[in-house]
């Protein structure tokens, strides 16, 4: 009985939650739009349809496809030593793998210039040798990863220290491999968590402009991801297009949320029966 | 363990070694004339400053958000959550623009306002907020959703209020993930240059954030004069971000010894 | 976890379908041009026309890459290995950087092709709004009382330093060298919003409403009013202005790279033609060419110009006098705060 609050507090927590979502998410977002359909649909259509927004998506995509699996892996071996093994010098490496957020953008890219870069340290080798890193694809994906690198793990570490360890000690007491502990009693335990931290890591290795843009050399057609070619038509004075192509972006965004909308559907079971 | 060491050295450590390597070539004086002018610590204030107070409001409703996500369900539930990532999926520069259409004195919120947002101070804590808020709601939420209703069950059970319930039994256990949130925004906040430079108003002195002035290094070729401030700001951010975790570490420490 | 794995694939597959950039055939040259911001109309309608040019006279086809940002950051990726065969950046500056820290092309580059390697050239206008409602006309009413100037931050933006030295210019020749730095210093008091770049500026302006004044390259006084409609604002062509050459020039280590230094000389100097001049004009870029140029009369006004050369000591004294840290644009900022 007392553990639901009023229903008048509950509609008043409802109602401030949401006034503060549309004042601060959704009317910039509406802003978006707006500005996407100034000049009506067709208007909008050209400007999505076009060569080079095509290929700055695929670009966004395949950059997000290599980059986030990776950062998956590293995000729960991460956490899972952070949550279940002692050390010292864990609060370090804990503020070591929030570090990059902290980086400004514009700095995260200019790090892998000073050192793939021609006046860097590596530059000359891997010109003699015609690899290209930077300017190029391996480039935008370092950058991507490096920004993105916090996320699964940082969603991830509050979650399994709430959790603590006696789970894991219980199973391995009855005999479970370490592994086997992992895929079938940690990993049930973290997936929501671990699920949010994905999307937070696509979302942003999609939207990731400041660090992709000092790497990429924005050719057209070629190394420009869907941020840099937004950034293009704006400074060329097409508002119209850059406004679509990035209301398009955030509709990239919504598919993995309605993705992720779908399992939690198909799911639903599991999960009301799962967790603790 | 190994692995992780490993993956951090080859994604953060070693190409922020770069940083503090560049910075090294310059002299002590050269770093102190770049680095610590008037100029650039006023923009660091403006930069940590407006990154912490960002970060408290986000502290403030992203926890709201995320309770009444996880315990309540109302029309277009789904959606609302939806929109919470969206501050990420943007790209910031995109974000910057809509914001300053929205809040400059002829934008739809800018003209109800009775002070100016955009173009001062004020207009990069906005920005900043804006930025800041899926970081919190989502740290939060998955503890949230996992505090069962049974340790709250047990609270009512043994007669305590609500109120008791909420400040006793749920704030500690969401607390780490919500000073963890709060770390979060409040770091990405201080590096964030997209989305402020459109708000911002970049006046010196008065509205000009750090990174700004690391582009400004870079327009004159000076990669070092950019590191140096790079550099510093990365040290402090760091400060702030192992105060924070060493905090956590020593609460829980304590909490486990109670 | 299954939630993962599906997430994983359904990324996966998305990267499968999106077919890595296929390598332009082996029989076509492939030549990257790093520009600046607005240009990109601009080079789309040159590179199609060069194209076609090239294909009636060599039989050979050739595809133009494209690469637009902000003209200091695009030469900062040229140094740091971006290979570009050609540059055609916002001011001189720039590519001399290109030279000197990287040494790809020689220091001498700007003698290269004629009129300072500047086949189009352009100058600072002022953009109000429209019926100017207060009255701006020449620079001199810029540092009135109570105008609000929109301009950006000439050491984040290269083409702010054309506007920067085009103010510094006129209070040079009206009052004398002794009174021009306070002349600048009165004007960007009057600043009330300093954007990183030029297009920061424009939106400023034109979107939010903000200032009496805009300063801007003409050509992008033009291509602003186009897309606001038109007649929202008006153009003002002061008495005298700032001759800004964005210049362009072939990066000589890089093209014998790629073997691409023929095509990219050809390139270039189709620039200078009837043909690559009405193109020009036609982007709202000053054309060279006087048949063309009495050709697009009406759309730019006479006026008189002084160059950075001849009134500056050339860029690198401008740069080092008035941009650098602690340089004149500093101590306006540093006074404006007292």
């Amino acid at each position: 009985m007392s553990t639901r609050e009023p229903r008048w507090l509950r509609w008043t927590l409802i109602v401030v939650a949401l006034a503060f979502l549309i004042v601060n998410l959704a009317l910039p977002l509406a802003a978006v739009f707006a500005g996407a359909f100034a000049k009506g649909l067709a208007a909008y259509r050209t400007a999505i349809v076009e060569h080079d927004a095509v290929a700055a998506m695929k670009l966004t995509l395949t950059v997000a496809a290599i980059a986030v699996p990776l950062n998956i892996v590293f995000g729960v071996a991460a956490s899972w030593a952070v949550a279940k093994f002692d050390f010292p010098g864990k609060s370090i490496l804990i503020s070591l793998i929030d570090l990059p957020l902290s980086v400004s953008p514009v700095v995260s890219g200019l790090i892998y210039v000073l050192l793939f870069g021609l006046q860097g340290w590596g530059g000359e080798w891997l010109r003699d040798h015609d690899i290209k890193l930077i300017f190029a694809v391996p480039g935008i994906v370092l950058a991507t990863m490096f920004v993105t690198f916090p996320f699964v793990a940082r969603e991830l570490i509050p979650l399994m220290l709430e959790q603590g360890r006696t789970d894991e000690e219980a199973a391995r007491s009855l005999g479970a491999s370490g592994w086997q502990t992992f895929a079938r009693v940690t990993l049930p335990n973290i997936r929501w968590g671990l699920l949010y931290g994905v999307l937070l890591c696509n979302a942003r290795a999609m939207g990731e402009f400041g660090a992709v843009s000092v790497v990429s050399g924005h050719i057209r057609g070629l190394t420009n991801t869907l941020p840099l070619h937004i950034e293009i038509l704006y400074n060329e004075y097409n508002y119209v297009a850059a406004f679509a192509v990035a209301s398009l972006l955030a509709g990239l965004a919504l598919v993995t949320l309605v993705a992720k909308s779908a399992l939690e559907w198909r799911f639903g079971d599991q999960i009301a029966g799962g967790g603790h | 363990m190994g692995f992780t060491v490993f993956y951090l050295c080859v994604v953060v450590l070693i190409p922020l070694s770069a940083i503090f390597i560049k910075t090294a070539g310059l002299g002590f004086d050269q770093f102190i004339a770049v680095a610590l002018s008037r100029r650039a610590l006023l923009a660091y204030r403006l930069s940590f400053g407006a990154a912490a107070v960002a970060a408290a409001i986000n502290s403030v409703f992203g926890l709201l958000v995320a309770w009444v996500l996880v315990r309540y369900d109302f029309a277009g539930k789904r959606i609302v959550s939806a929109l919470v990532d969206l501050p990420f999926a943007l790209p910031t520069a995109v974000a910057g623009i809509a914001l300053t259409a929205l809040y400059a004195p002829t934008g739809w919120i800018g003209g109800l306002l009775p002070v100016k947002v955009a173009f001062e101070p004020l207009g990069v804590v906005v920005a900043l907020t804006f930025i800041g808020l899926p970081f919190v709601v989502r740290t939060v939420e998955p503890v949230l959703a996992d505090l069962g209703h049974d340790v709250e069950e047990a609270a009512a059970s043994l007669g305590a209020g609500r109120r008791q319930t909420f400040t006793r039994v749920i704030l500690p256990a969401v607390a780490p993930a919500l000073v963890t949130g709060f770390a979060l925004a409040f770091a990405r906040g201080v590096g964030e240059y997209g989305s402020v430079i459109f708000i911002a108003g970049n006046l010196p002195y008065r509205s000009e954030i750090a990174p700004l002035l690391i582009v400004q290094q870079l327009e004159q070729y000076n990669y070092a004069g950019a590191t140096a401030i790079a550099a510093t700001m990365l040290t402090a951010s760091f400060a702030v971000l192992l105060a924070i975790n060493l905090l956590q570490a020593w609460d829980r420490r304590r909490m486990a010894a109670l | 976890m299954r939630a993962i794995i599906g997430l994983g694939l359904l990324l996966s597959i998305f990267a499968m379908t999106a077919p890595l950039h296929a390598a332009s055939g082996a029989s076509s040259t492939t030549i990257l041009n790093v520009s600046y911001d607005p240009t990109r109309e601009l080079y789309k309608d040159i590179d199609a026309a060069f194209a076609a040019q090239w294909k009636a006279q060599t039989a050979g086809s050739i595809v133009i890459n494209q690469s637009h940002g902000g003209s200091g950051k695009q030469a900062r990726s040229v140094i740091d290995g971006l290979e570009a065969d050609v540059v055609t950046l916002a001011l001189a500056y720039d590519i001399d950087e290109i030279a000197d820290k990287a040494k790809l092309l020689p220091a001498t580059w700007q003698k290269r092709l004629p009129n300072n390697s500047t086949p189009y050239y352009s100058t600072i206008v002022f953009l109000v709004r429209k019926g100017n409602p207060k009255g701006i006309h020449d620079w001199n009413d810029l540092v009135k009382p109570g105008v609000a100037v929109i301009t950006p931050n000439p050491k984040s933006s290269g083409g702010a330093r054309w506007n920067y030295l085009a103010a510094w210019g006129y209070a040079t020749k009206t009052y004398g060298a002794a009174k021009a730095q306070d002349f600048v210093t009165k004007l960007y008091h009057n600043v009330p919003v300093l954007d990183s770049g030029a297009r920061g500026s424009t939106t400023t302006f034109v979107q939010r409403g903000q200032g009496d004044v805009l300063l801007a390259w003409e050509n992008e006084a033009y291509l602003a009013t186009h897309e606001a409609g038109g007649d929202a604002f008006e153009i003002i062509t002061p008495s005298v202005s700032i001759l800004a050459e964005p210049p362009v020039a072939i990066v000589d280590k890089n093209v014998a790279k790629h073997g691409t230094a023929t095509v990219a000389e050809a390139y270039l100097r189709f620039l200078y033609t009837p043909q690559g001049q009405e193109i020009v004009a036609k982007d709202f870029y000053r054309p060279r060419d006087p048949v063309v140029a009495a050709k697009y009369a009406a759309q730019f006004k006479p006026l008189q110009m002084f160059t950075i050369d001849r009134n500056f000591g050339g860029w690198q004294r401008a740069q080092k006098a008035h941009f650098a840290d602690g340089g004149i644009f500093d101590q306006i900022f540093a006074s404006a705060k007292n």
